[in-house]
């Protein structure tokens, strides 16, 4: 369903407005008065997350976006359990880009991505839940003329206990919102916490499973048409000509049109109709200097990076050379991770509307704000004549948040039809070959152990791609990207679990002309690889179990080893595994939480790897749905062992090779492993859900498959050894 | 100009009888809920039933669905009582983005007509769509559930 911008009243709005501070005031410094602002419907809004119509329904705002991950119905349940309203009668609705702008960010940040949609905005939804419930308490209160701390509020129902008068949320939500709002509000205890922390149901399924939910590939507005684009295959290159009068008397094309300096599109009736009249397009491009470019320059490339000289330091601990110069045993190895595509099953799009007087974008987005953003700069409008309505996405996993090239080109093909709505779809093969790509990356890892067996230097030199540089480089630390090291870091986040008296971890920064992006789980993926690989690799080499040589390196990481405690200890980790089955580990800390895995995985033929069973466990502080938990853990496997199986995207003559699932392949059912997930929230701070636990599944499937054969395999995906996935 | 049965009813399409089928539903017809995920039958999100069996919409031209039944997601459920597999999908919570659930029915529809008590190996063999959400486990319980209701 497209939610529209609820309408505001204009003089309400500009008084109700002008009194709120800055930032991320979020409603709670809102002092609307006597004047109430009104949802389309006419309801009233409580503050900017609560509106509440007379039938009792309650509309929770989220302003982050939905793309399967739960996050609208995670949100809601955070503002449900401090509002103490009926849950049953929840729904949502999404603020527009526009609207945060006039109300100066009411509601907080949109940008939906590194799994941050609870974790950072937990604290001000519940205060913005909390603060309707004062409200609306406040107003029965008033009504009844007694004072409110003799009122309570449940299932949005306000009791007033001496006289057991009652009435409900949608009976005084119209007294409500003229009540002045609370200056400071005290949030539940979480024991006592009614609806978060429960499975309850999502509150998007219906219309998935009937087909209306609308996506914005599925959008159609009155008199619209749409579009069909080519890119330059090669990044960086340039349209040089194309013949438009070969296609023009094509069925139904309208227009054949360029698009900035390296696109061009076809403007028809229907999208078949331009995506022929395309395909029939001759295009001469300029290719530039990229389509020199390969795989291998660019592996050539980040190989010299593994010695050089010089690399940003992250982390330096003691003195790794003479440890490693001095120890019993040295272990090195380098490993290799590709390029890859994110490939939602939706592809890109955005629709777009131009007059020179308004521009309006629907568009599924991870970020409606940098989706507005990229709106004012394609426009040159300013930002009162623009507006962005976000629309349920077919699926993010990072493409759709940080990057909204999608949507400047629809604009670019709009400004041409001014008046007329324009859909640009990509075709599939247009969003493999034009991708951000998840960076490519080396590492090189030295290791020295003692002669007990004990891990007295390690050098992790990572050589490759940087994202901040490309995408923020105003992010990058005195040329650094701390980004790289995730898992890594000595403290924060993403927190390296062990502790190794002589250690160093730093980055060549290497980059390529493929514009790299955050892929879901960004670095943690290839970091937990090299790491973890490398840690059997070590214990290996020290003759000593993979779980004890990790925990020897784990006290004074409590919290990273008790969720690896926990899948061994689930999964059996030391006792007999049934015959022909083999098993590995793997923990890591990513986006605020900790996680670890256990995989069983038997091996037929050589070259034929069941992944028959995975043990999960998260701790992510708080766990606000589980049955979400469980899916987001099972389905980022699926992310992550398709990524490491499977997919790769190669570079010739500058250009991505792979153009669609035939040669970018993803996993299916029947190699769907059974995925058992721990939860074990230990309170006290909030990590993320949707991509912590991708980086676990592929290290603890290479080390169990090193104890299945005895092979070590350091470069991906694990196609190109001839390894299939069954 | 071709006569189309989309869900019992008849549709005049005025396309060319190569056009795939997925763009006629879509497009002429404005059945939107059948999606595009890849064009070349790999990831089965246009999954649509014609005759009752499972096709893949985005390589199917027109012309072969002319003079059968094609039954979408939109007509699956019937009488507005949603089908025992859309029903499964609800109570087992499947979807995420959902993007290509409606696909992932279809085909499993057209599975469970064939053979009503699935087993894992059937399952394995018959359900090839592509879901990058990864709610295979889901899907996999839901669909022994829907062949026990």
């Amino acid at each position: 369903m497209i939610t529209k911008a609820p309408k505001i009243d204009r003089r309400s709005f500009i008084i109700g407005t002008a009194a709120v501070g800055s930032g991320l005031a979020l409603g709670l410094k809102i002092p609307f008065g006597a004047t109430v602002v009104r949802a389309q419907d006419g309801s009233p809004e409580i503050n900017a997350w609560v509106v509440i119509r007379p039938d009792d329904t309650v509309v929770i705002r989220v302003a982050r976006s939905e793309m399967g991950q739960g996050t609208i119905t995670g949100l809601a349940q955070m503002v449900a359990e401090e509002l103490e309203c009926d849950w049953a009668k929840v729904t949502t609705e999404y603020p527009t880009p526009g609207q945060s702008v006039a109300r100066k960010r009411a509601w907080g940040n949109f940008s939906t991505g590194g799994s941050r949609g609870i974790r950072e905005s937990n604290e001000y939804v519940r205060k913005g839940g909390a603060t309707a419930r004062v409200m609306l308490v406040q107003a029965a209160a008033n009504a009844w003329g007694v004072p409110a701390a003799e009122c309570s509020a449940a299932n949005s129902v306000i009791t007033h206990k001496p006289s057991s008068r009652t009435t409900t949320y949608g009976k005084v939500a119209e007294a409500a919102a003229k009540v002045t709002p609370p200056t400071e509000v005290t949030l539940k205890d979480p024991k006592d916490w009614k609806i978060i922390g429960k499975s309850v149901k999502r509150l998007d399924t219906m219309g998935k499973v009937t087909g209306a939910q609308i996506y914005g590939a599925d959008l159609k507005l009155p008199g619209m048409l749409n579009a069909a684009i080519k890119d330059c295959p090669v990044f960086g290159g340039k349209v040089k000509s194309f013949e438009a009068a070969k296609v023009k008397t094509m069925p139904g094309v309208r227009h054949v049109l360029q698009v900035g300096d390296s696109a061009v599109a076809v403007v028809a009736e229907t999208w078949w109709q331009a995506k022929t009249a395309l395909d029939a397009l001759p295009i001469v491009w300029d290719e530039g200097p990229n389509a020199q470019v390969s795989s291998a320059t660019i592996a050539e490339m980040l190989k010299a990076g593994l010695d050089a000289d010089q690399a940003f330091v992250r982390t330096q601990v003691g003195d790794v050379k003479s440890a490693i110069a001095g120890a019993a045993t040295k272990v090195e190895a380098v490993y290799a991770y590709p390029f890859q595509n994110h490939a939602p099953m939706e592809p890109m799009n955005a629709t777009a509307k131009y007059t020179p007087d308004r521009c309006e974008v629907w568009v599924p987005t991870q970020n409606g704000e940098a989706a507005f953003a990229a709106t004012l700069a394609a426009s040159g409008l300013p930002a009162d004549k623009c507006e962005v309505y976000k629309i349920n996405l077919g699926g993010g996993f990072g493409r759709r948040g940080a990057f909204h090239d999608y949507v400047t080109q629809a604009i670019l093909i709009a400004k041409q039809v001014p008046g007329t709505p324009v859909k640009l779809l990509w075709t599939r093969e247009e969003d493999m070959t034009h991708g951000r790509y998840h960076p490519v990356m080396q590492a090189k890892l030295t290791g020295g152990l003692d002669a007990s067996g004990n891990l007295v230097g390690l050098h992790l030199r990572l050589s490759g791609q940087s994202i901040l540089a490309a995408v923020f480089p105003q992010n990058l630390q005195d040329g650094r990207d701390n980004a790289t090291f995730q898992g890594l870091d000595p403290s924060g986040d993403f927190t390296l679990g062990y502790t190794v008296p002589n250690l160093l971890i730093d980055h060549a920064m290497r980059n390529t002309h493929v514009p790299p992006g955050f892929w879901r789980g960004v670095n943690i993926n290839q970091n937990a690889i090299f790491l973890e690989c490398f840690l059997d690799e070590l214990a290996k080499a020290a003759g000593q179990d993979a779980l004890e040589f990790r925990r020897k390196l784990m006290s004074k990481h409590p919290k990273h080893l008790a969720v690896l405690n926990a899948v061994a200890d689930r999964a059996g980790w030391g006792k007999p595994a049934p015959q022909g089955v083999h098993r590995g580990l793997a923990q890591m800390m990513a986006f605020g939480s900790y996680v670890a895995a256990c995989a069983e995985i038997s091996v037929t033929g050589g070259d034929k790897i069941k992944v028959r069973r995975i043990v999960c466990a998260t701790d992510p502080g708080y766990a606000v749905n589980p049955a979400q938990i469980e899916r987001q853990i099972a389905g980022s496997f699926v992310y992550g062992l398709s990524a490491v199986f499977m997919e790769e995207c190669t570079v010739k003559d500058g250009r991505i090779e792979q153009t669609n699932f035939h040669s970018y392949d993803s996993m299916r059912i029947a190699q769907m492993p059974k995925v058992e997930s721990i939860i074990m929230p230990s309170g006290g701070f909030w990590g993320g859900v949707g991509e912590p636990t991708i980086c676990v599944a592929a290290p603890a499937v290479l080390n169990a498959y090193f104890a299945a054969t005895g092979k070590r395999i350091r470069t991906f995906p694990l196609k190109n050894h001839g390894l299939q996935m069954v | 100009m071709a006569r189309l049965t989309i869900n019992g009813k008849t549709n005049e399409v005025n396309v060319d009888p190569n056009t795939p089928l997925l763009w006629a539903i879509r497009e002429q017809v404005g059945l939107t809920g059948t999606k595009y995920g890849c064009g070349m039958a790999l990831c089965g999100a246009c999954t649509v039933h014609l005759d009752g069996k499972a096709i893949r919409s985005c390589v199917t031209p027109v012309s072969a669905a002319v003079g059968k039944q094609v039954t979408t997601i939109e007509g699956l459920a019937a009488g507005g009582a949603l089908h025992k597999v859309q029903k499964a999908w609800v109570d087992y919570e499947v979807p995420q983005c959902g993007y290509c659930q409606t696909g992932m029915i279809m085909a499993v529809a057209a599975l469970l007509k064939d053979k009503p008590k699935p087993t894992d190996a059937d399952i394995d063999a018959s359900i090839t769509n592509i879901c990058r959400c990864g709610t295979f486990q889901q899907v996999r319980e839901a669909i022994h559930a829907a062949a026990k209701a």
